[in-house]
């Protein structure tokens, strides 16, 4: 069971979309929100889960919760059927949803977790220990008397992360855990998920549409996109597969002819500055040391592709080689 | 399915306490949820106390001010559709504590569409308690407490100024009134927050049953077209609430012509309403769980 902690076969989700179309005329439409997707994840995995809005993240998540009974296919969770046992698959799993706080919004933050340790029934000693490590590792220890009402936004996530996290879940789904934080706030949630899931072996499966989440978490990667699985994965072959490109921003001492430094090419030219686009999968380091051996280099600075752009690519790719004849796509 | 490895599995089932899964662990399970959430939500509004006493009295007053609306009706009239102020007092203190009762345990519901549309209802699919009992416990406000407080005076109004034959049957028919009423009404909310699932606009629709129907049954059932008493007895039983039992109590007739040991039917009723609005809640819920919102 181990090496299939998380099940999903041939799943499918669909719904029945009702338009208005007069005074009292409505228009059925079936969508596909999920579309025959299968993967496993073995215990102690963590999973980053990605496509653009509306491509079926939040559903397969909420079919993995409970919440959503698929229409069609099998689901598995620690091998429990989770629409038909959903509060007896509450209790071994725990969820984050980035933009809905589970908090009490009125009342000091260790008020949520008393709550938390009385409905789930966390043995005290437990609990003492949950909650204790949540605290060092996630710097609570001066919020837990504030009302979560004062808390900022970050300051909240990170409450909430441990208020899911209390009654020892063996997995943790979080659905866009660092959406609206600052970088130190980013950069605390994301080592508190590592030390979980490397310490305490806890399966993590999370959605975002940050890729730096999945590069510093995630060393398998999912990509949804109109309910079908794109892509499964490392991230590394993700960006071959999207052939994405990542920028390198160069401000030189003076205005200048486009920078040459095959593979990458100069894509934008502004004054002294100028934007090189490489491949994703190269390093950056190589590029850099010879640029700065041949040219003036005040500054630079990396940017990575954003996620939209490496699934819109891919996207466009499969359905090239969808054109040509003779291909199969796989 | 062997377990070879060596991280502790076992633990879930050594720290499973709910090892039961009867209709009877679920009942508890649900009750205790609602307890703890209750309890959370009398803190969160102990947070603003000056708050909670502003609103407790203007509760009291708000709803002080439909009899208010009453008396000065017989402050012109000696009577109303043939009943005087004293035995409209006693219908009414009957509807304002049974509807209290409900309102006080379960009149948040009607937010349940809010809680549909912006998903905030999902992340109580995620606990493992009854949804219905972490709904039910929603925005519990002991300031509701005005309501019964306030039909609790005027019942006893009318039990000190009625001039009434008591009879043991007759006493036991106010506490009965009053709960079972209490679930008929709390049936009504469930059954409301049930149908917002797929309505999700659907609370007024919802309040006009329960605050219109509570309002309604203040007054003599006389003084309505029997159209709407066969409605309001047959189809949606608040009939059953007071009017029946309560026109029993006052030793008067019902305009309808229905059997007389229906007077003794409201517990029945209610046991009845309570397993109709459970089964429509069972079935709402399914609804949102295979269609979302």
């Amino acid at each position: 069971m181990d090496e299939r902690f998380i099940e999903l076969d041939r799943v499918e989700k669909v719904f029945d979309v009702r338009r208005k179309t007069g005074f009292l005329r409505r228009e059925r439409r079936e969508v596909r929100a999920v579309d025959s997707i299968s993967f496993t994840v073995p215990r102690g995995e963590m999973v980053g889960y990605i496509g653009p809005n509306g491509a079926g993240k939040s559903t397969t998540i909420k079919m993995l919760t409970g919440i959503l009974t698929p229409s069609g296919g099998r689901v598995r969770v620690a091998g429990i059927d989770p629409s038909r046992e959903r509060t007896r698959l509450a209790r071994r799993i725990g969820v984050v949803f980035g933009q809905r706080t589970t908090l009490w919004w009125d009342l000091p933050l260790i008020d949520s977790y008393r709550l938390m340790h009385r409905m789930y029934r966390i043995p005290d000693a437990r609990y003492r220990e949950n909650l204790d490590r949540c605290v060092e590792l996630l710097e609570l220890g001066d919020l837990l008397d504030v009302p979560v009402r004062q808390l900022s936004l970050g300051q909240r996530m990170r409450g909430d992360i441990a208020a899911a996290l209390l009654h020892d879940p063996e997995v943790l789904y979080l659905d866009e855990p660092t959406i609206g934080l600052d970088v130190i706030s980013k950069a605390k949630v994301r080592a508190f998920l590592k030390d979980l899931n490397t310490e305490r072996g806890t399966t993590v499966l999370l959605t975002t549409h940050d890729l730096q989440d999945i590069e510093q978490l995630c060393r398998r990667v999912m990509v949804i996109d109109h309910g079908r699985l794109m892509y499964d994965g490392p991230l590394t072959g993700l960006h071959e597969v999207g052939e994405s490109e990542r920028t390198l921003v160069v401000d030189l001492e003076r205005e200048l002819p486009p920078i040459e430094a095959a593979p990458a090419r100069v894509v934008r030219v502004e004054g002294p500055r100028q934007w090189l686009a490489f491949p994703a999968s190269e390093s950056a380091a190589p590029l850099v040391a010879r640029i700065a051996s041949e040219y003036p280099l005040v500054d630079l600075s990396v940017r990575e592709p954003d996620i939209e752009a490496v699934i819109a690519q891919m996207y466009a790719q499969q359905a090239e080689r969808v054109g040509e004849p003779g291909q199969s796509v796989s | 399915m062997a377990d070879v490895d060596e991280r502790p599995v076992a633990r879930v089932t050594e720290e499973e306490p709910f090892g039961a899964y009867g209709p009877y662990s679920r009942l508890r399970d649900g009750l205790r949820a609602y307890r703890m959430i209750a309890a959370m939500w009398i803190r969160s509004t102990m947070a603003y106390r000056a708050s909670f006493v502003m609103t407790a009295f203007g509760n009291f007053a708000a709803t002080a001010f439909d009899f208010v609306a009453i008396l000065l009706m017989f402050s012109q009239v000696d009577e109303l559709g043939g009943f005087t102020l004293s035995e409209i007092a006693l219908l009414y203190g009957t509807s304002a504590m049974a509807f209290g009762l409900a309102d006080l345990m379960i009149g948040s519901m009607d937010r349940l569409g809010r809680r549909v549309r912006d998903g905030t209802l999902d992340t109580l699919l995620v606990r493992p308690a009854p949804v219905l009992a972490q709904v039910a416990a929603d925005k519990f406000a002991l300031r509701r407490l005005g309501r019964i407080t306030q039909g609790a005076v005027i019942l006893g109004y009318a039990l000190t100024t009625l001039d009434i034959a008591w009879t043991p049957l007759k006493v036991l028919m106010l506490p009965m009134m009053v709960v079972s009423g209490g679930f008929i009404f709390g049936a009504v909310f469930v059954g409301g927050a049930a149908f917002q699932f797929v309505a999700q606009d659907a609370s007024e629709v919802q309040n006009a049953f329960t605050y219109g129907g509570a309002t309604l049954l203040q007054y003599p059932p006389a003084l309505f077209a029997k159209d709407l008493l066969r409605g309001v007895t047959f189809v949606l039983p608040l009939a059953f609430v007071n009017w029946l039992p309560g026109l029993y109590v006052l030793g008067r007739p019902y305009p309808l012509d229905v059997p007389h040991w229906l007077a003794f039917a409201p517990p029945l009723v209610a046991v009845a309403c309570c397993a109709l609005a459970g089964a429509a809640w069972r079935a709402g819920l399914r609804s949102y769980r295979s269609t979302g919102s």
